[in-house]
């Protein structure tokens, strides 16, 4: 055994490969069960499929409380991208570029919202809302979002901080540069691949998130609320359509975004 | 000390900048601070008002008892038994998966090479799918004449075995849920771990097992233990598997949080108890990361 230590390392690595690849399957296994179910011609599933049919994608297309949902979770996200990456920049060069008093304190408090559950971080919201005497609607949800992505975000550019040389801005100054210019010119184009990540982050995570709109979206729907509700009590196969919808939609958004970040990185020497 | 040494001499233009840099700091984190600040801290303190306020009324400020608590704490109610089942499940949860996503983690540091990249974005992609569509899909799988049991009978055989609506599920879709959050805080920590260091106690002659024991293991524990603290403390507030997956055969803690707010209208009480499971994270979270360096973690040089 002892003979042929490269030996035993390479089977090692094999079986490696192996069981990654056996879980990446089982990780993407619901998934195309999913998109398998939303083909299903009949109403209710059952495998195999015997008649294959795009009829529920259609109607899923054609339903205009479908439209109004998706309607609904974009603006959601979108608001939740542009509003979170501003703060998130910021509060990233706190986090891990600037040395000041209450940094250590403040890098822990950030990761906090992360770790709470979402369901009570939801409730906690939906009941301060109500004490303060707010309507809860699609804005709301975009506040709730923004308390759970805004860290999220901050640590995704914080990682790209700690990659940054710092000695660029330095030389800005001494070269003259006013605090503005050195933000435009130096810092913003080397946090760029950070912020994009940041941006993508934000959009997908508001995307799919289902816990705290359910609580803080009010009457308005969004996708994974809508889904939930339809999965509890009346299932048609517009779910699996619509869920495989959505998954096509994050999977597309986050291939489009990583040939941008791929670009960004390629023009930036090194 | 030795800056300040040199600071002495008439101040240079950088020295003024340095000085001016702890208050950037606290302003860059300023808009973070008022967000969570309203949108975190304030939702505490209005649960933790309501948590004192007479059961089953929206009196809060305006009364103040300990009965919610007292109600939590009697051993006649079977709240506890939620919080127990949390709890293991969130226990067991971490073992299986850290079981699971160490060789993965091995695999991205040392093996992949250049694939590496793309295996990592392949587990990613999950957390942009909401947790109710890939969920949903195992009942897909697993239900009757689901995935599963059609293809075993199509195959001529007797069928795949009930497991759908139980508390062994319910695990298994914990486990499949937070897989990513144990994985990339492993990976992280694996990659802190110098490779010249393993070759070097593998040139010294050290076995497999001592190199993994003695340096790799104890090199990698922040990531591991971010890793286990994440998944854990998510897994204590985990809902969705169990109404999903398991067909709501147990209640756990959060569900229970949920009745009270919603089914019961009973909100001091729902407080409460999100009180308890507040503290109980809260306490958890803070004493780990008291003792982890974030900047090391993250990669400051």
């Amino acid at each position: 055994m002892a003979t042929s230590p490269a030996l035993a390392r390479k089977r090692t690595n094999a079986l490696i490969w192996v069981w990654t690849v056996f879980v990446l399957v089982a990780v993407y296994l619901p998934i195309l069960c999913g998109a398998l179910a939303s083909f299903n011609k009949s109403r209710y599933f059952g495998f195999p499929i015997k008649v294959y049919a795009t009829e529920w994608w259609q109607k899923t297309l054609d339903s205009i409380e479908i439209g109004m949902l998706v309607r609904n979770s974009i603006a959601i996200a979108l608001l939740v991208t542009v509003i979170s990456v501003v703060i998130a920049t910021f509060g990233a060069l706190a986090f891990a570029r600037y040395d000041w008093k209450g940094r250590r304190l403040y890098q822990k408090l950030i990761i906090l919202p992360i770790f709470f559950p979402q369901p009570v971080l939801g409730l906690a919201l939906l009941l301060g809302f109500n004490a303060v005497g707010i309507q809860t609607s699609w804005l709301t949800a975009v506040f709730a979002h923004l308390v759970w992505i805004v860290p999220v975000v901050t640590l995704v550019i914080a990682i790209q901080v700690y990659g940054f040389d710092a000695s660029l801005e330095e030389a800005a100054y001494d070269l003259g540069c006013t605090r503005t210019q050195v933000f435009r010119e130096v810092t913003l184009p080397l946090l760029w691949p950070g912020i994009w990540s940041g941006m993508l982050f934000a959009f997908l995570l508001s995307w799919s998130n289902f816990p705290l709109s359910l609580y803080t979206a009010g009457a308005d729907s969004t996708i994974p609320k809508w889904l939930y509700a339809k999965m509890v009590a009346g299932y048609t196969p517009m779910v699996p359509a619509l869920g495989t919808m959505a998954t096509l939609g994050a999977a597309t958004l986050l291939l489009g975004g990583g040939l941008v970040m791929l670009l960004l990185r390629r023009r930036q020497p090194a | 000390m030795a800056d300040i040494a040199l600071a002495r001499a008439p101040e240079t233009a950088r020295q003024v900048r340095q000085a001016r840099m702890l208050s950037v700091g606290a302003r860059c984190a300023l808009p973070v601070a008022v967000l969570l600040g309203i949108g975190f801290l304030a939702p505490m303190v209005a649960i933790l008002a309501y948590s004192f306020a007479t059961p089953r009324s929206f009196d809060v400020f305006r009364s103040f008892t300990l009965e919610n608590f007292a109600s939590i704490f009697d051993p006649t109610n079977t709240v506890w038994l939620s919080f127990a089942w949390s709890v293991g499940f969130a226990l067991f949860t971490v073992a299986i998966l850290a079981v699971i996503a160490y060789p993965i983690a091995y695999g991205l540091n040392a093996v992949f090479g250049r694939w590496a990249g793309f295996i990592s974005v392949l587990f990613v992609f999950p957390l942009f799918v909401s947790e109710n569509v890939r969920l949903y899909g195992w009942v897909l799988f697993f239900i009757k004449n689901g995935v599963l049991d059609g293809t075993l009978k199509w195959l001529g055989l007797p069928g795949g075995p009930e497991v759908l609506y139980t508390p062994g599920v319910t695990l298994f879709g914990m486990a499949y849920t937070y897989l990513p959050f144990m994985l990339f805080p492993m990976t992280l920590g694996l990659a802190l771990v110098p490779r010249d260091l393993v070759d070097a106690a593998r040139d010294l002659g050290a076995g497999r097992l001592f190199i993994w024991r003695e340096i790799e293991l104890p090199l990698a524990m922040p990531g591991i233990l971010i890793g286990m603290l994440l998944t854990f403390v998510l897994a204590i507030g985990a809902t969705a598997e169990a109404k999903i997956l398991g067909g709501q055969s147990i209640i756990v803690i959060s569900h229970d949080i949920e009745i009270a707010f919603t089914y019961s209208q009973n909100w001091p009480l729902g407080s409460a108890l999100a009180v308890v499971v507040s503290v109980f994270i809260a306490a958890l979270t803070l004493t780990a990361l008291s003792k982890l360096d974030l900047d090391r973690m993250l990669g400051r040089r």
